[in-house]
């Protein structure tokens, strides 16, 4: 009898830890599960072009587009109280060098978010790399 | 945390499965060259041009064809007589240019990531369903679902489309020139929508995020959507995305009904019963 209550103690201990980490947890029903529920950054906020930086230009007319196009859709975000933006290929965040100096302003931030998505993608060290070379078919 | 070195999964950098959410690790080299291509994408030329008569061929044959022409470094590919087959040009993972002469059927340009496509006739059910990145204009009507389920990239019908454009979308932009049908952007999450001209019923209904602007009438709105007040920058990106659509028509964006989630949705949880019988 002694030694079940000894486990139920510590798993009560995990979890408390677990629900200080996420302060964004605020619900009962994320309490429940764990997780926020929602965007944590504003997913609706349209891009100002005229803080668009040379490296994304490049892209954009290497690509034949006119626009930002598919990056209107990123923005720097935060995972785990860290800044990151999501890479939508392996449904993940990327959390941004710890050097780098992020701008206060949403727009340059989210600029910042697009380069270093396009490079983390082209880079050979995206997992999608390895993941093709083991599963890809002939 | 469960381990799983020795497993193929390691060499990808997932060295614990974290079961209570996303695995995240820091990949990103700011020193890293700069490179526009997929490791394994084609380096096509949009100058070097060539044509496929669509007529006698299968539809897996024709996008084998794309393919086979991407590798040679083709980079504008015009089809001809494609005869409103189904599922032509899916799955392009590369930038490309590609012309299509006719009319396509069901499915076509779907799963898409970075080409810009452009179709001179009509095209079916569920054109550019889950495209990733790129462009493609439709210059007359479209079937329903266009744009089914997109994530990003720009989708141009510059007639009108049939019902569910947008549903489950989950970013980029589809631009109506015309009229829209029912359920316009059903369950969308993520986007924009912009229609020049009216819309069915219930228009975003279970709409999660994203937004959707309307130039003519709304016949009703659906369950959680909400009219939200345009700003400045909201006219701004309208004024550059039509003139990236192409479409000349002469609009006052400010006249525009911009509609969001009213988010009470997704909060379901949180509500009272008699709230929840509102919602819905």
């Amino acid at each position: 009898m002694a030694k079940k209550k000894k486990t139920k103690k510590t798993v009560k201990k995990k979890t408390s830890s677990v629900k200080t980490k996420d302060k964004g947890i605020k619900t009962a029903r994320e309490k429940m599960i764990g997780q926020h529920i929602g965007y944590r950054y504003d997913v609706n906020l349209l891009p100002d072009y005229t803080r668009i930086t040379p490296f994304l230009q490049k892209y954009i007319e290497h690509m034949g587009w006119d626009d930002l196009n598919w990056l209107e859709d990123v923005h720097m975000g935060y995972e785990d109280g860290k800044p990151a933006v999501f890479d939508r290929n392996i449904n993940g965040w990327v959390t941004t060098p710890p050097n780098l100096k992020l701008p206060k302003d949403q727009q340059d931030r989210d600029m910042i978010a697009r380069e270093l998505l396009i490079k983390f993608q082209m880079s050979s060290n995206h997992p999608l790399v390895t993941l093709k070379k083991a599963y890809k078919k002939n | 945390m469960a381990s799983i070195k020795g497993h193929k999964s390691s060499e990808m950098g997932l060295h614990e499965e974290v079961l209570t959410g996303r695995t995240q690790q820091v990949f990103f080299n700011p020193e890293e060259s700069e490179n526009f291509f997929y490791h394994d994408a084609y380096d096509v030329d949009f100058n070097k041009r060539t044509e496929i008569d669509a007529k006698d061929i299968e539809c897996l044959d024709i996008n084998r064809k794309i393919k086979e022409l991407m590798s040679q470094g083709y980079g504008t590919i015009v089809i001809k007589n494609p005869g409103s087959k189904h599922s032509i040009g899916v799955g392009i993972l590369n930038k490309l240019n590609l012309i299509v002469e006719g009319s396509l059927g069901y499915f076509g340009i779907g799963s898409v990531d970075g080409p810009n496509v452009r179709i001179s006739g009509r095209v079916g059910w569920s054109c550019a369903e889950n495209m990733m990145a790129g462009k493609v204009v439709v210059e007359k009507n479209a079937g329903s679902c266009f744009g089914a389920a997109i994530r990003g990239g720009d989708l141009i019908c510059k007639g009108s489309v049939g019902a569910r454009s947008g549903i489950d979308m989950k970013g980029g932009t589809i631009i109506v020139g015309g009229d829209a049908g029912a359920f316009t952007g059903f369950m969308m999450q993520r986007g924009r929508i912009v229609i020049l001209g009216d819309v069915g019923p219930n228009l975003a209904d279970s709409l999660y995020d994203g937004t959707i602007f309307v130039g003519g009438n709304i016949k009703s709105l659906g369950a959680d959507a909400v009219e939200a007040e345009m700003t400045d920058l909201d006219v701004d990106w309208l004024k550059r995305k039509l003139k990236v659509a192409e479409i000349d028509k002469k609009v006052d964006f400010k006249k525009m009904t911009k509609i969001v989630s009213g988010k009470k949705l997704w909060n379901y949880d949180n509500l009272e019963p008699s709230e929840r019988k509102g919602a819905i």
